[in-house]
């Protein structure tokens, strides 16, 4: 089972989920979050938070999204972990919005 | 006097209570641009509150959020006081004497009542002492429940509910391997429990499982997932619900039930769960047992997202010798403390506490279920307990008065006069070394002590 972060996020990176991680397993780069396997617990409290809804967890991960599994792993633990919320990246409303949220 | 925070005079902060939202406190409180030395108390003689026994046994990674309650009592300013019960060991008055600040995390300890007759009929059960039980809470340790009935049935559809029914559907083989009490574990090896019931006092798309556990109920290894396909048919308002992008959860709750409805029972399995929806207890029936439920029909009323249930007077009996109740938790009162008592939780603004006009109490803050009520998962605590810590950091002139505030050893003199026997977290560390060491030859992650002295055996 793992939990990952997808599409939805890239240019978004609301960081709502953050707020809740109980073992702080997010990462973020200038475009998005990025969950770290080895930390996450799979409790799902971040699910939904996600106001974009771009976190999955094991079976519910959709097929066209299954690539978002190897690049969370690959890139969270090189990237600084994001413990408080962050302001939303510019332009994130509105790519909400064009998401249909 | 230096500045309160100062490194010369650090923020002395008692908390109380070591489960989740006590050490989100202390974590926020510890990582803080000012000094603070935090003093967690504890009850029991073991730490972290529900994560250790409420926690399904079955539900191991969750527990790894230990790992990271390590980290933080690692810190140098952290201080654990456990196997002492603040209200009577020692007063909250006291620990403000002792202290800057005192936040109360105490969670919510007890059961919200069905208020039906019967009720207190043997065999009926709250969910909060079965899971003690099975968790090896040293206070419901004790317990017996009366496994040898064939029919049991659950009040309550959220995720208390589905632990419950979860623990009594599954095989001795799919619990042996995690760290449920050995009691528990024999007790229900010769369980003779056939149907489970697990009753919704509304409809498929308004359960409060998550998704994921409810997913669980499609893989057990000896029991069949029941529902019925016309309980599937939605009202309007509920079908308005389940359109809504942002109830996703319910969706995927009602899909997986829908699921549930299309399979065959597979009849070698020996066991079957059955979920029933708009229907609640009317009444609890026996002589000194429990022998029936009798359970009203509901109906939902109201606009989408605000339908309730309301009893249509058409009841069903259900005959059966064990019901647990898990329609929700409430918190307990502290002496010295102001308490809600009809929503169970300490009045409060974002943390900081108030009496019950709404004037707030100085120096007293609140965190986690106590302070929220019983809602939410264990991450759900962390922004609660920074909520409340960033209005006690924001306080923090306030809470000076001047005097000089001894912290931990004042505490430590208060519990030595009367002979209570204190421990600190290296102490409960000698105790967790050795739950492992006797889980390990048993293939288990630990076998948990279960009595206080058993605990604190190890230490002499």
């Amino acid at each position: 089972m793992t939990t990952i972060v997808t599409e939805n996020c890239k240019n978004c990176r609301f960081t709502d989920c953050v707020t809740v991680c109980p073992v702080a397993c997010f990462h973020y780069d200038d475009e998005m979050l990025y969950i770290d396997p080895d930390t996450c617990i799979d409790c799902s409290a971040c699910i939904p938070e996600c106001p974009v809804q771009a976190i999955y967890e094991g079976d519910d991960i959709p097929e066209d999204q299954e690539k978002w599994i190897e690049i969370n792993a690959e890139k969270a633990p090189g990237l600084p972990v994001c413990e408080e919320q962050m302001e939303p990246l510019p332009g994130a409303e509105e790519r909400k919005a064009a998401l249909g949220f | 006097m230096a500045k309160l925070g100062s490194e010369e005079n650090p923020l002395l902060v008692a908390i109380v209570g070591s489960g989740p939202s006590g050490f989100y406190a202390a974590e926020a409180l510890l990582k803080s641009e000012i000094n603070v030395k935090v003093d967690v108390l504890e009850k029991l003689p073991s730490p972290y509150g529900l994560v250790r026994s409420g926690v399904a046994p079955d539900h191991q990674k969750l527990k790894q959020v230990i790992e990271l309650y390590k980290k933080t009592a690692d810190s140098p300013n952290f201080n654990l006081i456990a196997n002492v019960n603040v209200g009577t060991d020692i007063t909250i008055e006291e620990l403000c004497q002792s202290h800057h600040a005192v936040i109360i995390t105490s969670g919510a300890e007890t059961d919200r009542k069905l208020g039906v007759p019967g009720e207190d009929l043997h065999g009926s059960y709250t969910a909060t002492e079965f899971v003690g039980w099975y968790n090896g809470h040293p206070d419901y340790r004790d317990r017996e429940f009366d496994l040898s009935h064939e029919v049991a049935v659950i009040i309550g559809q959220g995720n208390v509910a589905a632990d419950v029914s979860r623990i009594l559907s599954k095989t001795v083989d799919e619990l042996k391997h995690t760290d449920i009490a050995q009691h528990a574990l024999d007790a229900l090896a010769e369980s003779k429990i056939k149907e489970i019931h697990v009753i919704g006092r509304r409809g498929p798309a308004q359960a409060k499982f998550t998704p994921k556990e409810l997913r669980e109920f499609g893989e057990l290894s000896d029991c069949n997932s029941i529902v019925r396909a016309e309980d599937m048919i939605l009202n309007p308002e509920s079908e308005k619900e389940l359109e809504e992008k942002s109830n996703i959860a319910s969706k995927k709750i009602y899909d997986q039930f829908c699921e549930f409805s299309k399979r065959e029972p597979d009849p070698a399995k020996s066991k079957n769960c059955y979920f029933k929806f708009l229907m609640g207890p009317k009444e609890l029936v026996g002589n000194t047992k429990l022998e029936k439920v009798i359970l009203e029909k509901n109906q939902l009323s109201g606009e989408a997202f605000k339908q309730s249930a309301r009893g249509t007077g058409e009841t069903i009996e259900l005959e059966t010798g064990i019901l647990f109740r898990s329609i929700g938790y409430r918190g307990v009162p502290i002496v010295g403390v102001p308490f809600h008592e009809s929503w169970g939780t300490i009045p409060n603004e974002n943390g900081r506490i108030t009496d019950n006009d709404g004037n707030i109490v100085p120096n007293l803050y609140t965190a986690g279920w106590i302070k929220r009520g019983p809602s939410g998962i264990i991450g759900t605590n962390r922004a609660c307990s920074v909520e409340t810590v960033q209005c006690l950091l924001e306080d923090v002139e306030k809470l000076d008065d001047g005097t000089n505030k001894s912290g931990a050893e004042n505490i430590y003199s208060i519990l030595d006069a009367k002979n209570i026997r204190h421990i600190n977290f290296s102490d409960w560390k000698k105790i967790d070394a050795k739950e492992i060491e006797t889980g390990d030859p048993k293939g288990k992650p630990r076998e948990k002590f279960t009595q206080i002295d058993e605990m604190l055996s190890i230490l002499k």
